[in-house]
This record gives C-alpha cells, structure tokens and sequence, in this order.
C-alpha cells in the first residue's frame, strides 16, 4: 500500500465514528426540534401532521409563555450582569498579588461552579426552607417562605445562580489577566499609576475580547441552567410564578404536545445561537487568520 | 502617610469582602456535611449545632434504603464508560484536524465546531424520541455514548488547540523511529487528553437533563435524578438526613477530583472554557 493510500485509510479511520455519531445524535436532533415544531406531534405511536406555523401562533398567544418569558428575561438579566462584575471584581483584586492566601480564595469561588445543578438546587432548597433551613436560624420562626411567594421567588433562583456561576468566569478571567505581559505594569508602576488607574487604562482594554465572548456565555448559561435549577429547586411554581422557557418547552413536551414543546425550544434555541454566532466571530477571529 | 493609610484600609475592605464570599461558599456546604450526621430531630433544631452523637446510619439509610448505592454504582459506570468513548472519538478526530492536510479538513473542523453551543436542554427531547425509536432508551451503555457525543465539540476544540501548539518534530521522530500512525498518535495524545477528561468527567458526573428523560428504569438512574427523586419523596416522609448524605455522596467526588486536578482545569479554561 503506498503512502498516500494509507494516510487516507487512516484519516477516514480516524474521522468517521465521530462523525457519524456526532450526526445521530447531535445534528439530526438539532434539526428535528425545527421539524417537529411545524407538527401537531402527540406521541410515539401516533401519526404526527403537519400544522405550519400554528405551534407558533398558539406560543404567542400563550399566557404562559410570555411568564417564563419574562422570568428567564429576569434571570438574564439579573445574573448576568451581576455574576460577570463579581468575577471581574474577585479576579482584579486576586491578581494583584496583595494577597497572601489568594489561592484559597480563587480555589474556594470556583467551586460551586463544579457542582452538580442538582445538588445546588437542592441544597439552596433546603437553605430557603423556612421551617428547618439556615434563614430560620437568622429570622426565627418568622422566617419568610422564600421560595413559596411569588413575590420572592425568582430573586431566590437568582441568587442560586450567581453563586454557582460567578467563580467561574472569575477564573476564566484570572487566565486572561495573567497573560497581560508584567511590564505594562511595571512602566505604570514608574508613571506612579495606583491600582485603579491600571486596572481601567491597562486590564480593562485587555479583557476586551473576553468580556464579550463571557457575555454570552453567561447569557447562553442562564438559558440552560436555569432548567436544572428551577426543574429542581421549585418545578415552576408557586403557581407558574417560577416558569422558564426550558422548563416549560420540557413539561409541554413530556405532556405529549412534542410539537408545541419544539416551538418553545426553537424560540429559545434562535435566541441562543444568535449570540453564539456572535461570540464564535469573537473567540475565532484570531485563529482564522492563521488557517 | 495618608495615601498609605488608604491603601491599607482599601486591603482590609477587599479582604473582608473576599472572606466574606468565601464564607457564603463554604458554609452551606459545610451545613450540608454537619446535617447528614444528624439525627432528623436535631436537623429541625438549630442549624449550626453539631451532632450529639454522629448518625453514621444517615449514610446506612442513604445507601441501602433509598437506593443510593445502585445510583452511585450507576453513575460511575456511565461516567467512565462516557469518558472511554469520549477519549476515543475525540482524540482520533481532534488529530486527523490538527495534524492533516485533505480537502474537507476545514468544512468537518467547522461541522464539528457548530455543536460547541448545542447544549443538551435544547436537542433532550428530540433525542429521547430518536432512542425511544430507536429502542436505545433506558439503556446505560448508549446513554454514556450520547454522553460522550455531547462533550465532543468542546474536547476537540481543547484537543485541537493542544496538537497546533506543540511541533511536529515529535511525531516526524517517531515516525522516523518506524511509529506507525496509530502509535505515533496515542504517544503523544495521552498526556495532552487529561484536561478535556477533567472536563469530561465534572459534566458525566452531574448531568441531569438527559439522565432525565434517557432513563426510565429506577434501578438504572444515576445520583442527580436518584436524589432529586428523594427530594420529592422526603417531603412527605422526612428523612432528611439520608437525603443530606446522599448530597455528600454526590459531592466527595467532585471535591477529589477537583483537589487533585484543579490546575488540569484552569489550564483547560485557559485554552477555552466553554460549558454549560
């Protein structure tokens, strides 16, 4: 066998699992939800028929879905912002080097990122549980039902959800202040620059691709954790008042409305890659130079 | 004197603040670890005391009772098999990417790199319809291969980043040397794998959404569904300390590993860090 034969046996070795397994259950999902959302789909063992765009038009004139709607517009954004500027602001202070005992900050901040949702969800369950929970012992037996008022209870999944999330963008964050060459600092430090005036003139302008690529993720994370954690922590309730878009395209579809369930996921699957796209432009621009 | 005094007072404040965010980080999950040696009437009681006596049956219960044995047993199962596979098929087609020239090398690198943002939530009802018809549903083993399928963007992407950084001189020896492809490839691809594994396992470990709708069968569940199950359970028959130890089971192991490979993981961030 000569060797451009064997090279491409190989490469064809090499690609074609992946490939193909990637295709059955990546892509082909994918394009489903676009399909079967044009369907009046009931189940496994019925006919689906084609309805056009109607799982569209009853979506938005769904009462429902304009409330998960707008709860996951409030997750997104109350945690984003606020997750990003904690870790922005744990990652400028560690990497100044004041500290000591930075290592243990940045090891402890980190970790709940590494938790499963499921036990953060119950976990945090626990803690608003206002007859045995850690808020009882702060406010007695007065202790509000956080998680039960409609009042309260998103703000509660929001605090949830910064806790997990913001460690970890602070360390995406560290990473990239640590790449910042030391002598920008150093000529700052002869300029007589204080440390504000370095972290706005020479840090800032730095993170500049960063910011924007977590922007999305931190939007794209919202979308999809939010699932687990609402899923977990209060199934939507009380009365709907804790709905999301991916928990509610989740129980319409385990209602065996699979059509109506992938218009939903479809409407949030759009938003999402919209800003995928976005960040792709972003993270792949230097790379693409090179090719 | 004054400008020192302000950065004196300016540490003191940020370091406050930093143990103050630590202390909202440790302390619940300390809470979790204290409660589950608890018997169930000293959980109602204050939280912050300790245990008289430590209910070791809290974890007894948790495992024989309430099934979390099989769970974890299940879930170790998944979450190796996931990452055989996940090694496999990423490494091979990460390698073909970075270390060959052929006409689709740029189309298939970009086919790939479309899933990055594909995260279960979104395809985990199309997929629970293909397996059902498929007849793969409530199986472990093709659970873990979609599993695998689902970190394959992000470990080739790590994986590829990694081959483009290191020279060819390696392999051109070892193919010098008389490697063949195979060998060569597995040489130098081991050491480079392990971040994308760290990653691989945090993401088996926990999964949810499509342990969620992929598993039926009880005895076939992993931790996170097994314990979200006994959340709902426990809230008509109250044994809250299984349901605490069952948490800790859940958690020692992402605490060892994460204490073991902690800088694998922001070393994988570094290169990327995209998850969901």
């Amino acid at each position: 066998m000569n060797q451009e034969k064997r090279k491409n046996w190989f490469l064809t070795f090499l690609l074609l699992p992946s490939l193909f397994l990637f295709i059955i259950f990546t892509a082909y999902p994918t394009i489903r939800i676009f399909l079967t959302s044009l369907f009046l789909d009931t189940g496994i063992g019925g006919e689906a028929k084609f309805v056009g765009i109607k799982n569209y038009i009853k979506m938005f004139h769904d009462p429902v879905f304009y409330t998960a709607l707008k709860n996951t517009l409030f997750l997104v954004i109350v945690v984003a912002p606020i997750s990003l500027l904690l870790a922005l602001f744990f990652a400028a202070v560690l990497t100044t080097g004041k500290f000591k005992e930075r290592n243990f900050y940045r090891t402890v901040l980190f970790f709940p990122s590494i938790l499963s949702l499921v036990s953060v969800g119950i976990l945090w369950s626990f803690i608003f549980n206002p007859t045995m929970g850690i808020l009882t012992a702060i406010f007695g037996p007065n202790a509000p039902a956080v998680l039960g008022s409609k009042k309260t209870v998103m703000w509660a999944i929001a605090i949830v959800m910064i806790w997990q999330a913001a460690g970890y963008y602070m360390v995406m964050y560290i990473a990239s202040i640590d790449n910042i060459s030391k002598d920008v600092y150093e000529a700052a430090d002869l300029d007589g620059a204080n440390g504000w005036q370095k972290f706005w003139n020479i840090t800032l302008p730095q993170l500049k691709d960063i910011l924007s690529a977590t922007i999305i993720y931190v939007i794209n994370g919202t979308l999809t954790i939010s699932f687990s954690i609402v899923n977990v922590m209060t199934d939507g309730g009380p009365n709907r008042a804790s709905e999301v878009l991916t928990t509610y395209m989740y129980k319409q579809a385990m209602n065996a409305n699979f059509g109506y369930g992938m218009a939903i996921a479809v409407f949030v699957f759009t938003c999402s890659i919209i800003m995928s796209v976005i960040s792709n432009k972003l993270i792949y621009r230097e790379e693409s130079t090179d090719e | 004197m004054n400008k020192k005094w302000k950065s004196i007072l300016f540490s003191l404040l940020v370091r406050i603040i930093l143990i103050f965010s630590s202390a909202l980080v440790i302390l619940p999950l300390l809470w979790n670890i204290i409660t589950s040696f608890k018997s169930n009437t000293e959980i109602m009681e204050n939280p912050w005391t300790l245990p008289k006596v430590l209910h070791f049956e809290n974890y007894v219960n948790a495992v024989v009772k309430a099934n979390m044995g099989a769970y974890a047993g299940n879930s170790i199962l998944i979450t190796l098999f996931s990452l055989l596979i996940l090694v496999f098929i990423s490494v091979c087609s990460s390698y073909a990417l970075a270390r060959f020239h052929f006409k689709l090398r740029k189309p298939i690198k970009n086919f790939f790199m479309s899933g990055i943002f594909i995260q279960p939530v979104y395809i985990m009802i199309p997929l629970f319809l293909l397996m059902t018809k498929l007849q793969m549903n409530d199986n472990r083993g093709w659970i873990s291969v979609v599993y695998a399928v689902t970190m394959l963007p992000f470990s080739i992407f790590l994986l590829y980043g990694f081959f483009k950084s290191i020279p060819t001189d390696y392999e051109d020896a070892a193919m010098i040397d008389g490697c063949g492809y195979m060998r060569t490839m597995f040489s130098i691809v081991t050491p480079l794998a392990r971040p994308g594994m760290i990653f691989g396992f945090f993401a088996f470990w926990n999964e949810y959404p499509l342990a969620l709708v992929l598993l039926n069968t009880d005895s076939k569940k992993t931790l996170p569904i097994g314990l979200q199950n006994l959340m709902e359970v426990q809230k008509y028959a109250t044994d809250w300390g299984a349901l605490f130890a069952g948490l800790v089971i859940l958690l020692v192991p992402t605490l060892v590993i994460y204490s073991l490979c902690q800088k694998q993981l922001t070393q994988g961030m570094q290169v990327g860090g995209i998850k969901g």
